[in-house]
Parts: structure tokens; C-alpha cells; sequence
């Protein structure tokens, strides 16, 4: 095809690791900025501890090649498939007009085979974003890569030198394949069940009652309190820029240097909990926009979020990156060191976590009505404004809106008993932003969470809430069976209905046993974490616990059609999907 | 509605090479950056430009009423996707006194979340003389009613070499009960109107993270007497088993086990009249496995 010249790689002429993913990596700051990219799926060889599989990669690499540019910039991003099949790239996190968002079906047509497809818009954001395929499975075999936006004013922090740590899962295994093992056998890849072994020592533990009581509460419910990870490493090799554990990818510092670490989760379905032993990390942005620094040891990232984070490194030794998957099947691993081949000491897997009831909200805890007194989530009571106008009624806006500015809590929810959508209710979802989440924070070290975050970022939008609105993220695990408000995306009646500009307070409640990142296209979710309106977080992923209720504010800047989804790639392929349109 | 929105997209290229010159002032008063590296390939889809700030969004595509968002005439993700699984649930050699026996118990079904085709299928065979004992073949829908439970109806057919076949009707519930027990419940009504039932209830229990102990309980039950087939009314018999099986992958575990089938009432009478026996207790060993 015309131009196919020009673009860096063939389907043949294959680098197994982009220049940046490559060990013993300097650092960003050699890397050109650009404004321009062109961009080629293909299929392409990928060997990973010696097992070859293949890939649908662009321009021949995995992860994908690294996209930097500069705010303000127009930029175009040329995409051409050479696949077999439809493809799509969405740029995770960035603000673009309606056609360039990237989601087959609700952007555009996709990109069919033979075809390119030219992106272009202008930045109006500068931080650390992903871009990935949003068709079917082709994020799981390799479409994933790091998109780097240099600011035209400073940032708040200063750093010498940064390094992109991207994080993913890699399988063997087709896709479709674990799709449909997934679907037929939920516990299919878990292979750290509770056994009758663990039952005695629960016995000698908590004595027999207990022991029983707590297996009878989880089998009554026919769920497993150690069904932590649909997919598990039992499947999955997981990758630091796309390096195995063995292959360990090494970034190089200089002692004494302040390195940014620009950490990117872009997973299938893995969510990854990452310490370096012997570092303090002090976190300065998160989802691209800048936080005030927190100091703390680990952090847990959500799949597509991204956390960029200070280490100081003084001392002359190589320290490790270690990223351990929420279930503990598995972890990825790198090194920063001052010079190439040095390595620093592994740390062991800690032992898979188990579920508590109250893990999942159904403890024994204050049992909050809506519309009970509640102080507001900036901790104060939100006066209400008068003058705010009742919303007209739309087509799609939900039951429970009110016009007032509230918090009125999440609307109750009461889905018609005959759907089997829904396994599971919570009567009474908690708040727990300040939870580190399950299997963390009992290690001795401090776990960033939710509520540590305070935005850095100026506060672009009105303080007033115009409209609440709530929705339930709801699953039949069982029968792998993933919803929103108990409607898988295709049993959806149209699109929910954002008005352009209005500042909307955005309920979420998990009314599942598992963490479920949603991501929303096209506009921001600032989380209502206990900071004033200027300095709640600005997220695009935010990473939903189980049994928990949560509130982000939103203000729909671009009309058209946006997707809402859990960002957990079978999740979201088994319906838990909606489109919001902003109108 | 297909071919309206066909038409929109036919109309909107040429909509797009209209207004694509003049995109960037409207929007942002700046012209794009002059600094692109190489020409654009020659054949590529230009991409409509959005709206100028205030104007409204030019609508994709016409939302079908009742149906999810989707434009552009395709589905962002495909959430209604058909399955099919073929489960050898028991596929074994019985070792006891007299002859020894084959057993075969399999399931199989075809559908989306909600409607299921199902084939199941369990029989004996005599591994010393040969041939099939019985056999008993079940076509049904199933509809998911309850989020752990489908309900059933279809036919049954049972081939008994030495007598006639029958036929039967079916209706039933299958699914996971709580505390993790599989059942699987069945009404039948013979061609000749006999009404008798099959409850079957499994439960697994895991030893290790693949070595598992599987308790198996069964009943049989009728109304009537059905002289010609040795069927009494009430309860006919039961049988207890206890399978220790080991998964080498989640599909294929070799498993050991006993098996005790004990007829009772009436059922039991006819059958010692006519020379059976009616408590069997056989060491088992066969594998289950599926696709």
C-alpha cells in the first residue's frame, strides 16, 4: 500500500522490545518529542522466556513504540491496520473531540483491515497516559503503549532523569480461549482455592464456629472469598516494559539523582500492588495530572491507571521494582541501578489474601440510609445553592435525580427480582477511599490510598453540583455475566445522558465481590476523597472495591458519545459497558 | 433504518473534506503545526471533523429505541457471545460382583447467558458379554430464571435393548444451590403417562489445589407402577457415591472412587422377583473431562 514504506516496521523486520523498553534504558530525555506518528498493527513474532507466540503489535513492538509529545500541540497519529480484522486505537485519558476518541461503535466505524486512520487534535493536557486497542481482545496480545505529554509550563517537582514503567500481562493462551474458559468454569484459573487444609487451620485459628460460620456465609452467597483475579498467573506472564521477571528490565540512575518513575498499568486484568525495597516513593501525579507529594512505600495501581512517582536513590546498588498481582499468582519485576546486569534481591510473594464479609460490605457497620444526614465528602456540609433548576425530564436520566446539590447518598438500588444479572446486592456500601485495599497495609510500611491524593492541578470547573446521579456496577460471576445496573451493555435502552457543561456528582456502588477500575472517556472524574473542590484528584480509572460507594464529580466538556467501562478487558467484553452521550 | 444510516455514512467523507481545512481556526484560532515530518500516505480515510464550539454534535448515527447505543453500524464490545461445552461428567468402568460395567453421564450445551440447548446423556454398558445396557438421551431448553438456576423442558428417550424404547417429556431445574451444591432435577411423563422423577446432587470439595473429593447423591422416584420396566411408586432406589479426582489441567482429571446403589420398596420387590440385584456396591475408575 501506498506509504507503507515510510512506516519504521514490517510484519518480518521485527524488534522484539521498543528502544525505550529496552534494558539498561537512560531515561526519556533522549527521546525525540514529536508531533507526528504514524503507527502500524500487525501481527508479529513475540518471544517472551523462550516461548514464541504472536503478537498483534504495532509497529512491530511490544509494548507499543512510546508516543511523546508537547502540550498545545496539534498533533496527528496516523493508525494503519494490517490485521485480519477490524482495529482501533484509543488514547487512554485524553481530552480529544468526539471522532478521536477511538472506541469502534461509539467514536467511529474502527479501522478496517488495509485501512489508516488519521487522529488529530490538540493537546490541552500535558502528564503520563497509555494509548491501547479498543477492539475485542487485541489490548490482551500486545496493543498497548505509553503516551507521554511534556507540559508548556514546569511541573510542580523537579526530577533529573525519568524512566516509563509499563506494566502488563502477557498469555500464551488465546484470548477467545480465556474468554470462554472464564465463561464456562469462573474459577478456572484460580488455583489458589480455599482447600479442606485451609479449613483446619482456620479451625485452629478462629476455632471451629467461626471457621464454619464463615464458610457457610461465602457458600450461602455461592461465592469464593479467594476469588481475587478472574485470570491469574497461572496464565499470565507479567511484564515491566515488557520484559518477564527473568528478563528483568533495568533503568539506569546515577546516585544521587531524583528519578521519575512513570508507572502505567496497562493490563488486561491485572491489577498490581508495587514497592521498591529500600526506596520511599513520593507520589507527584497520578492519571496524568499532579497531586501534592505524598510520601508512602507501596502503592496499588488499577488496571490503566497510571502513578507517577520521585525516588531518590543515593546509595552505589541496583533496587527492585517488584509489582506483585492483587492475588499474589504471580509479579513483575525490574531493577534501577546505576549500571547494567547489577540485580538486588527479589522479595517472595506475600500469601494470597481471603476476603472478608466486611471486605465485600456485608460486616456489621453503620447502616447509612440515603438521604440520611451526611457531611459532605469534603467533610463539611454543602450548602445548598438556591436558584438551581430542576433538570427536564430525559429520556435515559435515572430515578433519583434531584436538584439539588446534595450529597444525597447513592440511590438505593432494587433491581426487578427475575434478574439474574445480579447475584449480589449491598444494602450498605461503605466509604472506603482511605482503605489501602485487600492485602495490603498490615506489612508495616504505609500504603498510599484514595484519600491521600490532593490535586495539584488548577480546579477548571464550578464548585456548584448541578445534578446526582448513581450507578451500580453489578456482575452474576457465576455465570460471568458483568452489568451496569444489572444490564449488560447490550440490554441497555440507549445511552445515559450527561448535559454538556453540568457539573455532575457521579455515584458509584460495587455491588460485586471484586475491584473494578472504571474508566470514562472523554471528560474527568474528579474523586470526591475528603479534599475541598480545588484539590480533589482529577482521575480518568478510578479503581472501585468491592461492596464500596464512592462519588466523583464530573463536568461533560465535549458533546458526542462516550464510552463507560470497567476497564478489566473480559469485563467489559461480558457487558460491563454503557454509553454516556453528553448533549 | 439500516440503509438510512448507510446513507449517512456515505454522505459524511465528503461532508468531512468540506469543513477539514477550516477545523483548526474554528477551534482554537491557531493554525496546526506546520511541522509534520513526511507526506500523509496517499489513501488514508480522512476522519469528520468535530463541530465548531456551541454548534450542535452532528449525529452519528439514529438510535434504534429500546436498543444500546451503537453507531456507525457496529457494537463496541460483544456481550452476547454463544458458547459450547461438551462435560464427561462420569465416564467410567464400575469393578464389581458379576459382571462389570460401563458408565457414561455427560451434559452439553449450546447458547448465550440466557438460552441454553442442552444434550445430556447417561447409560450403562457390559464390558464382559458387550453392548449397551441402557441408555437414556435428554434434549431440553434451558432459560436462566434465577441468577444460579436454569429451567428445563424438552424430550427424553430411553433405549433398553431388551425391552421398548420410551419416551418421555421432560421438566426440570439445574443449576448451583447454596453451600455450593450442584443439582440437577427432573420430571418426566412416559408416552403412557407414568410420572416419575430424577434428583441428582453433586458437591466438590477441594484436597488440594487439583486433588478433589466429589460426594454424588441420586434418587429416583415415580408414581406409578410401570410392572413391564420394574418401576414400583414411590422411592426406587438411591445411590451414594464418592469420587477422588485429580485435575492434571482444569479439563482432564483421572478420578477413583466407590459407587453403592441400594432399590427400595416395591421397586426392590419386583426387582429380586425377577432375579436382579437390587444392592450393588462397585469400586469405580474413569475420568472427567471436557471441551
Amino acid at each position: 500500500m501506498a506509504g507503507a514504506g515510510f512506516f519504521l516496521t514490517g510484519i518480518n523486520s521485527v524488534l522484539p522490545l521498543p528502544a525505550w523498553a529496552a534494558t539498561a534504558a537512560q531515561g526519556l530525555a533522549t527521546h525525540e518529542i514529536k508531533d507526528r506518528y504514524d503507527l502500524t498493527v500487525g501481527y508479529a513474532p513475540l518471544t517472551i522466556d523462550g516461548r514464541q507466540s504472536r503478537a498483534t503489535a504495532i509497529n512491530g513492538t511490544v509494548p507499543a513504540p512510546l508516543i511523546r509529545l508537547r502540550e498545545g500541540d496539534f498533533i496527528n497519529l496516523n493508525v494503519t491496520n494490517e490485521l485480519d480484522d477490524d482495529s482501533s486505537i484509543h488514547w487512554h485519558g485524553i481530552l480529544v473531540p468526539f471522532p478521536m476518541d477511538g472506541v469502534p461503535g461509539i467514536n467511529f466505524k474502527g479501522i478496517p483491515p488495509g485501512d489508516t486512520y488519521h487522529y488529530k487534535y490538540r493537546l490541552k493536557q500535558a502528564g503520563t497516559y497509555w494509548y491501547h486497542s479498543h477492539s475485542r481482545f487485541q489490548e490482551q496480545t500486545g496493543m498497548y503503549g505509553p503516551l507521554i505529554i511534556e507540559p508548556r509550563e514546569p511541573e510542580p517537582f523537579k526530577y533529573q532523569r525519568d524512566h516509563v514503567v509499563v506494566l502488563s500481562d502477557w498469555a500464551f493462551e488465546d484470548p477467545e480461549t480465556i474468554f470462554r474458559n472464564i465463561n464456562l468454569a469462573g474459577d478456572y484459573y484460580n488455583f489458589q482455592r480455599r482447600t479442606v487444609g485451609d479449613f483446619f487451620d482456620e479451625v485452629s485459628r478462629k476455632g471451629l464456629g467461626d471457621a464454619i460460620a464463615d464458610r457457610a456465609a461465602w457458600g450461602k452467597m455461592r461465592m469464593m472469598p479467594v476469588d481475587l483475579a478472574d485470570v491469574t498467573g497461572h496464565a499470565y506472564t507479567y511484564l515491566m516494559n515488557g520484559n518477564s521477571p527473568d528478563m528483568n528490565w533495568t533503568g539506569l540512575f546515577e546516585p544521587g539523582e531524583t528519578i521519575r518513575l512513570r508507572f502505567i498499568n496497562a493490563s488486561a486484568m491485572s491489577t498490581f500492588d508495587v514497592r521498591i525495597p529500600g526506596l520511599d516513593m513520593t507520589v507527584v501525579m497520578v492519571d496524568g495530572k499532579p497531586v501534592k507529594p505524598v510520601e508512602f512505600h507501596e502503592f496499588r495501581i488499577g488496571v490503566a491507571e497510571t502513578y507517577d512517582v520521585l525516588v531518590r536513590p543515593t546509595a552505589e546498588q541496583a533496587f527492585t521494582i517488584f509489582a506483585e498481582s492483587l492475588d499474589r499468582s504471580g509479579f513483575a519485576r525490574g531493577t534501577l541501578a546505576p549500571e547494567a546486569n547489577m540485580t538486588a534481591a527479589v522479595p517472595a510473594l506475600r500469601p494470597r489474601p481471603v476476603r472478608d464479609l466486611a471486605d465485600i460490605g456485608m460486616g456489621m457497620m453503620d447502616d447509612m440510609q440515603p438521604g440520611d444526614e451526611w457531611d459532605g465528602p469534603d467533610g463539611k456540609k454543602e450548602m445548598k445553592k438556591g436558584g438551581m433548576k430542576k433538570m427536564p425530564s430525559m429520556k435515559g436520566m435515572k430515578e433519583g435525580d434531584t436538584a439539588v446539590p446534595g450529597p444525597n447518598g447513592p440511590t438505593p438500588f432494587k433491581p426487578d427480582k427475575s434478574n439474574t444479572n445480579v447475584a449480589m446486592v449491598i444494602s450498605n456500601p461503605q466509604d472506603r477511599l482511605g482503605e489501602p485495599g485487600i492485602g495490603l497495609g498490615d506489612d508495616g510500611w504505609k500504603v498510599l490510598t484514595y484519600k491521600d491524593l490532593r490535586s495539584a492541578a488548577p480546579q477548571p470547573y464550578k464548585a456548584e453540583i448541578d445534578r446526582e446521579m448513581t450507578i451500580n456496577i453489578t456482575a452474576n460471576m457465576e455465570r460471568y455475566m458483568f452489568s451496569f445496573d444489572g444490564k449488560k451493555f447490550s440490554e441497555h435502552d440507549g445511552p445515559y445522558l450527561f448535559k454538556h457543561n453540568e457539573r455532575l456528582r457521579l455515584w458509584m456502588v460495587n455491588h460485586t465481590m471484586m475491584e473494578h477500575p472504571i474508566h470514562l472517556h472523554g471528560m474527568w472524574m474528579q474523586l470526591e476523597n475528603g479534599g475541598s473542590n480545588d484539590e480533589i484528584p482529577f482521575k480518568h480509572t478510578v479503581l472501585v472495591k468491592p461492596g464500596e460507594k464512592l462519588a466523583v464529580r464530573i463536568t461533560p466538556i465535549e458533546k458526542g458519545d462516550w464510552a463507560f467501562h470497567c476497564h478489566l478487558l473480559y469485563h467489559l467484553e461480558a457487558g460491563m459497558f454503557q454509553v454516556m452521550r453528553v448533549a | 433504518m439500516k440503509n438510512w444510516t448507510a446513507a449517512i455514512f456515505a454522505v459524511l467523507p465528503l461532508a468531512t473534506f468540506a469543513t477539514h481545512a477550516v477545523w483548526a481556526d474554528e477551534r482554537t484560532g491557531e493554525v496546526p503545526n506546520a511541522a509534520i515530518t513526511a507526506p500523509l500516505p496517499e489513501d488514508y480515510d480522512d476522519t469528520p471533523a468535530p463541530p465548531p464550539e456551541g454548534k450542535a454534535i452532528r449525529k452519528m448515527a439514529v438510535d434504534e429505541p429500546g436498543k444500546a447505543a451503537g453507531n456507525f453500524g457496529t457494537l463496541p464490545v460483544q456481550d452476547d457471545g454463544i458458547f459450547a461445552t461438551l462435560v464427561f461428567d462420569r465416564f467410567e468402568h464400575r469393578f464389581k460382583d458379576g459382571p462389570d460395567m460401563a458408565l457414561w453421564d455427560l451434559t452439553g450445551w449450546v447458547g448465550e447467558d440466557y438460552n441454553k440447548l442442552y444434550i445430556e446423556s447417561e447409560g450403562t454398558a457390559d464390558t464382559e458379554k458387550g453392548g449397551v445396557e441402557e441408555a437414556e438421551l435428554e434434549l431440553l431448553y434451558g432459560r436462566n430464571i434465577a441468577s444460579f438456576w436454569d429451567l428445563q423442558a424438552g424430550l427424553r428417550h430411553d433405549f433398553i435393548p431388551s425391552k421398548a424404547d420410551r419416551d418421555f417429556l421432560a421438566f426440570g431445574v439445574q443449576g448451583l444451590a447454596p453451600y455450593w451444591f450442584e443439582v440437577d432435577a427432573t420430571a418426566y411423563i412416559s408416552d403412557d403417562g407414568d410420572v416419575s422423577a430424577i434428583v441428582e446432587v453433586e458437591y466438590s470439595m477441594r484436597l488440594t489445589q487439583r486433588l478433589y473429593l466429589q460426594p454424588r447423591f441420586e434418587t429416583s422416584l415415580a408414581l406409578q407402577t410401570v410392572e413391564a420396566y420394574n418401576i414400583g411408586s414411590g422411592v426406587n432406589g438411591f445411590e451414594l457415591g464418592l469420587r477422588m479426582g485429580y485435575e492434571i489441567i482444569r479439563r482432564f482429571a483421572p478420578y477413583i472412587g466407590v459407587e453403592w446403589e441400594q432399590n427400595v420398596g416395591s421397586t426392590k420387590n419386583m426387582l429380586e422377583k425377577a432375579g436382579e440385584d437390587t444392592s450393588k456396591t462397585a469400586a469405580v475408575a474413569g475420568l472427567r473431562f471436557w471441551f
